[in-house]
């Protein structure tokens, strides 16, 4: 309960001297946010924030076109194996154990990898603003059954979970993507619950509800608003977490087996680590590359949007 | 429970008692924390209730032909066919007796089995947290001290890399280098099956095995406790105690390191003990990779047998080693910073 009461940070009698992230984002949700276009100014003047997105942008549409542009199946055997990139220019990064075309396999993965990076993160946003708008907006026994839930999910080791999850169901994407989404929720709840109950009491708040406004639309249109700036920082960098984990989960070798992943490869790759390391290391660097774009991003969103810490830089 | 309850009162009453004070942080976080494990107990019960195949089916499936008599003769004789309730009633009746129950594949008590793989887990994860937190806070210092010129910049998006990184891709990546290509460090396991050395030459060799996993397992907290520390440390930095040590004409390393840092070490802790679940599961991964004989390993085995009695007790022992983190953490808190109640 502890943590949960830590993350309400500006409540009356908690020790203001630090704030956590949580608590520091909170302040950036209040009045003083900087408007729309200004956190959209300050966004596009952001370098980082440039390249991330185009890069982002550049995956996304070869996400959208990989069946055109590589028509063939990615499990299609297409040439000889173990050729090294650039050894036929056929095949530009060579072809994997079984004589597969490895960039076929890596545009293809990019469609699993966003996949559930958006879809994971969509399904834990969503599960998240229900717990914490419900905990943070009701308070009493609501609340208190909703953060023991809460914190359940907080204390078991959430990888292992997902282990569990994925391998007792079927392996399949549309599995892997209610797994993450099921346990990556929590961060967001807790989030959540922190502004609905700084907020609740707040005098627009209370206009609303002597103008006889019900709970749904307070909680939809006259809080969660104000909630919105942390809950999008956050949502971005679960995005880059869900690509980690599926990627994690491949390759372990839980992912889906109809599907390339960067994750599969790597793990298919790995029997020919001291011989054809290049297996492992350019789906890797795909990995690394989307996830820190992606990061990128979402430090610059949170740039955009609290102005405190752009003052500390 | 009624010395508990005596210590708590005592304290309400005089708050005089600052020695007794840890006692009864303990005290309370426990009883708080045993609803919390017995839902993680029920929880996982239920959710393995749901898994196709059982301990029965897996051990059939190993020894190559079993018969439908075979199977119920199994599962009669590990409790399986009693209904859901009952047999979680029984679990629960064992955790009473501090028995997590016995694991029907190998015939062996399951808190024998987390015993034996638990040092190698700790071993790693405790290796990759220390250069996690010494690499993570000198970083962050270093950013906050230089923001937003040049070192900070490029630390940051270091920093940001490491982030970005999977363990497991990293750990390969390692193994290429350091054990193929250089052939410097050993690719895999945690010391060689038969040794001669003794003493110091004995921890080196442990320690070769050990670098490897720890410096994968560490690398995103090293980003993490780094981006915790700078922005942590700028936030103390403005703070009107700084002012007056700087006022006092304290000199700016002491009051970096006396007055910042130790202020700034609170948070970076709560999320140290935040993240203690999620290196345990980093540690699954890593594990893998290096085929480290841990928990880690111990838990995908056991999804892969179906042998759920040893799954639901690792779940639960990490929890338990997660909440027992956190009391620590919150321990520590009341001494980095009297003023906090820790409760």
């Amino acid at each position: 309960m502890t943590s949960l009461d830590k993350s309400s940070g500006l409540q009356s009698g908690d020790w203001v001297n630090v704030h956590l992230p949580e608590s520091t984002r909170t302040v950036a949700s209040l009045p003083t946010a900087p408007s729309g276009s200004r956190a959209l100014r300050n966004f596009l003047t952001n370098p980082a924030a440039i390249i991330g997105v185009a890069y982002l942008g550049f995956i996304a549409v070869l996400a959208v076109v990989a069946p055109l542009l590589f028509p063939r199946d990615p499990f299609a055997i297409v040439g000889q194996p173990l050729l090294w990139p650039g050894q036929l220019s056929n095949f530009p990064l060579g072809t994997d154990g079984y004589g597969r075309d490895l960039l076929t396999g890596l545009v293809h993965g990019t469609r699993v990898s966003l996949l559930v990076g958006l879809a994971a993160t969509a399904l834990s946003v969503s599960l998240g603003l229900v717990v914490g708008a419900l905990a943070g907006y009701f308070g009493g026994v609501t609340d208190a059954i909703l953060s023991r839930i809460t914190e359940i999910f907080q204390t078991l080791p959430s990888f292992v979970l997902l282990i569990v999850l994925v391998a007792i169901t079927s392996t399949s994407v549309t599995m892997i993507i209610i797994a993450v989404g099921l346990i990556s929720w929590p961060n967001i709840a807790r989030l959540v619950r922190a502004e609905f109950r700084s907020q609740r009491q707040a005098e627009f708040v209370t206009a609303a509800r002597s103008l006889g406004y019900g709970h749904v639309r307070i909680i939809f249109s006259d809080i969660l608003p104000n909630a919105l700036p942390p809950i999008v920082v956050t949502a971005s960098a679960m995005i880059a977490s869900a690509i980690l984990m599926e990627s994690a989960l491949s390759f372990m070798g839980f992912g889906d087996p109809n599907a390339v992943s960067w994750g599969t490869m790597i793990g298919a790759g790995r029997e020919y680590l001291r011989t054809s390391w290049y297996l492992t290391a350019i789906p890797g660097f795909a990995i690394v590359l989307t996830v820190l774009a992606m990061n990128l991003v979402g430090d610059a969103i949170n740039d955009a949007l609290n102005p405190r810490l752009l003052e500390a830089r | 429970m009624a010395l508990f309850d005596e210590v708590t009162a005592r304290l309400d009453s005089g708050g005089a008692q600052r020695l007794l004070r840890p006692f009864a942080i303990v005290g309370k976080r426990s009883l708080h924390a045993v609803p919390t494990v017995l839902g993680i107990v029920v929880l996982n019960f239920l959710l393995l209730q749901l898994a196709p195949g059982d301990a029965a089916t897996a051990i059939a499936a190993e020894s190559g032909a079993a018969t439908e008599e075979m199977l119920t003769n199994l599962r009669m004789q590990f409790g399986l066919d009693l209904p859901v309730v009952t047999q979680l009633f029984h679990y629960l009746n064992d955790l009473a007796h501090f028995s997590l129950g016995i694991s029907p594949r190998f015939n062996v008590p399951v808190t024998q089995m987390i015993f034996e793989r638990l040092p190698g887990t700790l071993l790693l994860m405790g290796t990759a947290l220390v250069i996690a937190v010494i690499l993570g806070v000198l970083a962050g210092t270093v950013m906050a001290s230089f923001a937003g010129k040049l070192p900070d910049r490029i630390l940051s998006v270091v920093v940001l890399a490491f982030y970005s990184i999977p363990a497991f891709w990293i750990g390969l990546m390692l193994i290429v280098l350091f054990s193929v290509t250089l052939g410097w460090l050993p690719s895999g396991g945690s010391g060689p099956a038969w040794s001669d050395q003794t003493g110091f030459a004995w921890v080196l060799e442990r320690l070769r095995y050990m670098i490897l996993p720890a410096i994968s397992l560490g690398l995103l907290y090293v980003a993490i406790y780094s981006r915790i520390t700078r922005a942590s440390m700028l936030e103390v930095r403005n703070q009107d105690f700084v002012r007056t040590a700087r006022a006092k004409g304290l000199r700016p390393r002491e009051i970096t390191f006396r007055h910042i840092l130790r202020n700034a070490l609170i948070p970076v802790t709560t999320l140290a003990g935040l993240h203690f679940g999620g290196i345990l599961g980093g540690a699954v991964v890593v594990e893998t990779v290096y085929s480290w004989p841990g928990l880690g390993r111990l838990a995908v085995e056991s999804v892969m047998a179906r042998d759920f009695k040893v799954l639901i007790g690792i779940l639960l022992f990490s929890s338990l080693l997660v909440v027992l983190v956190n009391i620590l953490i919150d321990l520590l808190h009341s001494l980095l910073d009297p003023r906090i109640e820790g409760l």
